[in-house]
């Protein structure tokens, strides 16, 4: 069964179209993962995808999970299970990490129709999740990733995957600023969803990451646009050539 | 978003934004409109005072003819007529109640839907309450226990009559009858409100509490309330306020005046939630409270809480008066405005005496087309040597049509204080919102954390039996307020 479809996205924004006719299917089960230099249109097609205010589909459509995904507001992919797992992850003053997981976690499943978690379960989910991330006790005390470390912040959006469980989980460049250590960390949370009724979309730059996360398809985007597909040896070939040369390749 | 518009629809037509906004139907015992000696007299009457009290209203009375309403505020409001309002209303059977099971049901019943049940049994543990409806003191719980460590907690007509040496020892010695026009009209006409001593050396065994409520129409509501700690001892203190929706504006302008002997602490904390008004500005309260502390003794220390959410206009500025050498001013305030609300408030913190500190951190939150104002002073006298202050005001900006303005005063006249004055001014990011969106965090949900978390510093001020009802209240405040 197809998870996400996307058709032909064309995405504008603030008046500049950055997507331009991209496809891309995920199938249940599947690990894909987007290649594409600086500028290339990856991180908007992660926003795209979440629903982020001002990233205009102009044209074409996404499916995930077989319904219109332009259909529903950001906070309603959360809890259809769709995971974004930021670049850039956001500080939020005074809101201790603890209490914001709390609070995603029950909202999540109140959209669901679930019974909402007291305290008590959520902080047994939490240090579950921490305890294989190397997520400190402390770190849960302080606000939301205010003055965390690059890589402090990396394992926490991990974590949040961990406890989220999502459906599709998208990793927008989630190597990057990791230590090799910190890395494989990431890398076995990842790959400890990996499972039959679950997709990945891993977002990067760099194939390194690609070493410990294997996908099953590599696609490679530039100027808005897919311009090569493989499986992971694609990922190798394009490490060794660089995009410039598996552009001419493709030209 | 079409989503987006309905779920926001569908919050609103959840309806209720102000909660509190039901009246109370029960036959109402009033003064005739308007004022003039009689009305104080009548007032005074009715609450059986002595001859000195009714002497100090007609003082004040007549002082309070000759003054003019401040305008150097920044609020605005069209012409306040002091002729039409009521300045008494009180149930018809509220006489004077043995026990609770004398109370009219229907009183008991509002406060059971405010959320203040009356009975003991089921009352908050630990927190003994005055429940203070239109201008009358209808039950206070926990008397006898409390009188058993020697505190008295009753309304202020009570220690009138029972306590006069020490109301008249204290009363108007911290807000002066001449202090301002609302103080000294306060004093002319005021009704009711709660009146704690500590005796020396205790610590109250329980949070006071009181909680006031307007529902008589075209009433003005005007407690007073008077605390004094006396030498060691240490007390809690919180007022809560609720009022109908009504399209007119309703004044209340309450004194609140402490006083902190020899190492004494008094901690006031204040939830406001007088009637804002509606989206269009129709109706909500003019609060206009003078409300302030006195460390009169070495070491002493005064701390105000507040978190403002409700009221068209908001004036006030609770402050401290660092007498005593020694003695520490605390002021921590939120001040949340929405809509069309204007709020200006802030404190003042006189250090007089040595070695006295004094910390202020204001949190200003502004949405709709609302604007809030911080304005305050730090003054540090001549002999205020080793005098220190730190002052904190961040400002939070909802949306494009709100404002925030900061104003603070600062004299030193001692060159040995230390002064230190920072201010922040943000808007809530695109960014950390759509960080919550992507989380499943719906938008209200997310303005509600994300102000909270800016607020943190001062709700964690509060008692803990009111903080969890206050963080919610952050969150009802700014409904609507985000798109």
């Amino acid at each position: 069964m197809n998870m996400l479809e996307i058709e032909n996205l064309h995405v504008v924004v603030q008046g500049q179209e950055i997507l331009k006719g991209l496809s891309l299917v995920i199938r249940t089960g599947e690990v894909h993962a987007i290649m594409g230099p600086n500028g290339s249109g990856k991180s908007t097609l992660s926003y795209t995808l979440a629903g982020r205010e001002g990233y205009e589909i102009t044209e074409g459509r996404i499916l995930y999970r077989g319904e219109n995904l332009a259909l529903q507001t950001p906070e309603e992919r959360a809890a259809r299970g769709m995971f974004l797992a930021f670049q850039y992850p956001v500080e939020i003053p005074g809101v201790t990490t603890m209490n914001f997981l709390k609070t995603a976690l029950n909202a999540q499943r109140r959209a669901r129709g679930a019974k909402e978690l007291d305290a008590m379960s959520v902080l047994k989910s939490v240090r579950e999740a921490a305890g294989a991330l190397n997520v400190s006790e402390e770190m849960l005390r302080r606000a939301l990733n205010v003055g965390f470390s690059g890589g402090e912040k990396k394992r926490l959006e991990i974590l949040q995957m961990a406890l989220f469980k999502p459906v599709l989980a998208i990793l927008d460049e989630t190597d990057s600023g990791l230590d090799i250590d910190a890395l494989k960390l990431v890398a076995d949370g990842v790959n400890a969803l990996r499972t039959p009724d679950r997709g990945i979309l891993v977002i990067t730059h760099y194939q390194r990451l690609l070493d410990y996360i294997v996908p099953d398809r590599v696609h490679v985007l530039d100027k808005g646009r897919i311009v090569a597909e493989g499986g992971k040896e694609l990922a190798h070939e394009l490490e060794a050539k660089g995009y410039a040369g598996l552009a001419r390749d493709a030209a | 978003m079409a989503a987006i518009q309905e779920t926001r629809e569908h919050v609103a037509s959840l309806g209720e934004r102000y909660k509190y906004g039901f009246i109370t139907d029960i036959e109402m015992e009033r003064a005739p409109r308007g004022l003039n000696e009689d009305v104080v007299r009548l007032i005074s009457a009715k609450k059986g005072e002595p001859e000195w009290m009714l002497e100090w209203r007609l003082g004040a009375f007549r002082r309070w003819r000759e003054m003019r309403e401040p305008n150097w505020a920044r609020v605005h409001y069209p012409k306040i007529d002091y002729d039409k309002a009521y300045y008494y209303a009180a149930p018809k059977s509220s006489a004077k109640f043995a026990n609770l099971d004398e109370v009219d049901p229907k009183l008991l019943e509002t406060y059971e839907k405010l959320g203040i049940p009356l009975h003991e049994q089921k009352l908050l543990a630990g927190v003994a309450v005055d429940a203070v409806f239109d201008s009358v003191s209808v039950a206070t719980t926990f008397k006898a226990k409390l009188a058993e460590s020697g505190v008295i907690f009753c309304p202020i007509s009570e220690a009138i009559r029972d306590h006069g040496d020490l109301v008249r020892k204290y009363m108007g010695t911290v807000v002066p009858v001449t202090d301002n026009f609302f103080a000294t009209l306060n004093s002319a006409v005021f009704s009711d409100g709660s009146f704690v001593y500590v005796p020396k050396g205790v610590r109250c065994p329980m949070e006071l509490s009181t909680y006031f409520r307007i529902n008589a129409s075209e009433t003005g509501q005007f407690e007073r309330t008077l605390i004094i700690a006396d030498e060691g001892a240490y007390v809690s203190y919180l007022e809560g306020c609720t009022a109908p929706k009504r399209d007119e504006n309703q004044l209340h302008a309450a004194v609140v005046e402490l006083v902190a002997l020899d190492r004494a602490e008094i901690k006031y904390s204040t939830v406001q939630n007088w009637y804002p008004g509606d989206e269009e500005g129709r109706g909500g309260i003019y609060n206009f409270v003078t409300k302030r502390g006195d460390c009169r003794g070495r070491a002493s220390k005064i701390s105000w809480t507040q978190v403002e959410t409700g009221s068209a206009i908001t004036w006030k500025y609770p402050s401290c008066i660092l007498r005593g050498d020694d003695s520490v001013g605390e002021f921590y305030s939120i001040a949340i405005t929405n809509h069309f609300q204007q709020a200006d408030t802030g404190t003042k913190m006189h250090h007089l005496g040595r070695n006295t500190r004094s910390r202020i951190i204001s949190k200003g939150i502004s949405a709709g087309r609302a604007q809030n104002t911080y304005r305050g002073l730090v003054s540090v006298h001549p002999r205020a040597t080793g005098a220190r202050n730190h002052t904190q005001c961040d400002s939070l900006l909802i949306g494009k049509e709100c404002g925030a303005h900061t104003v603070p005063y600062i004299e030193s006249r001692n060159p040995s204080a230390q002064i230190e004055h920072e201010a922040t001014t943000s808007k809530i990011a695109d960014d950390q919102l759509f960080y919550c969106l992507s989380r499943g965090i719906g938008q209200e949900e997310a303005v509600a954390l994300i102000v909270n978390g800016f607020c943190r510093e001062v709700l964690q001020q509060l008692p803990m039996e009111f903080a969890v009802e206050a963080q919610k209240l952050v969150g009802i405040s700014l409904e609507g307020s985000v798109g």
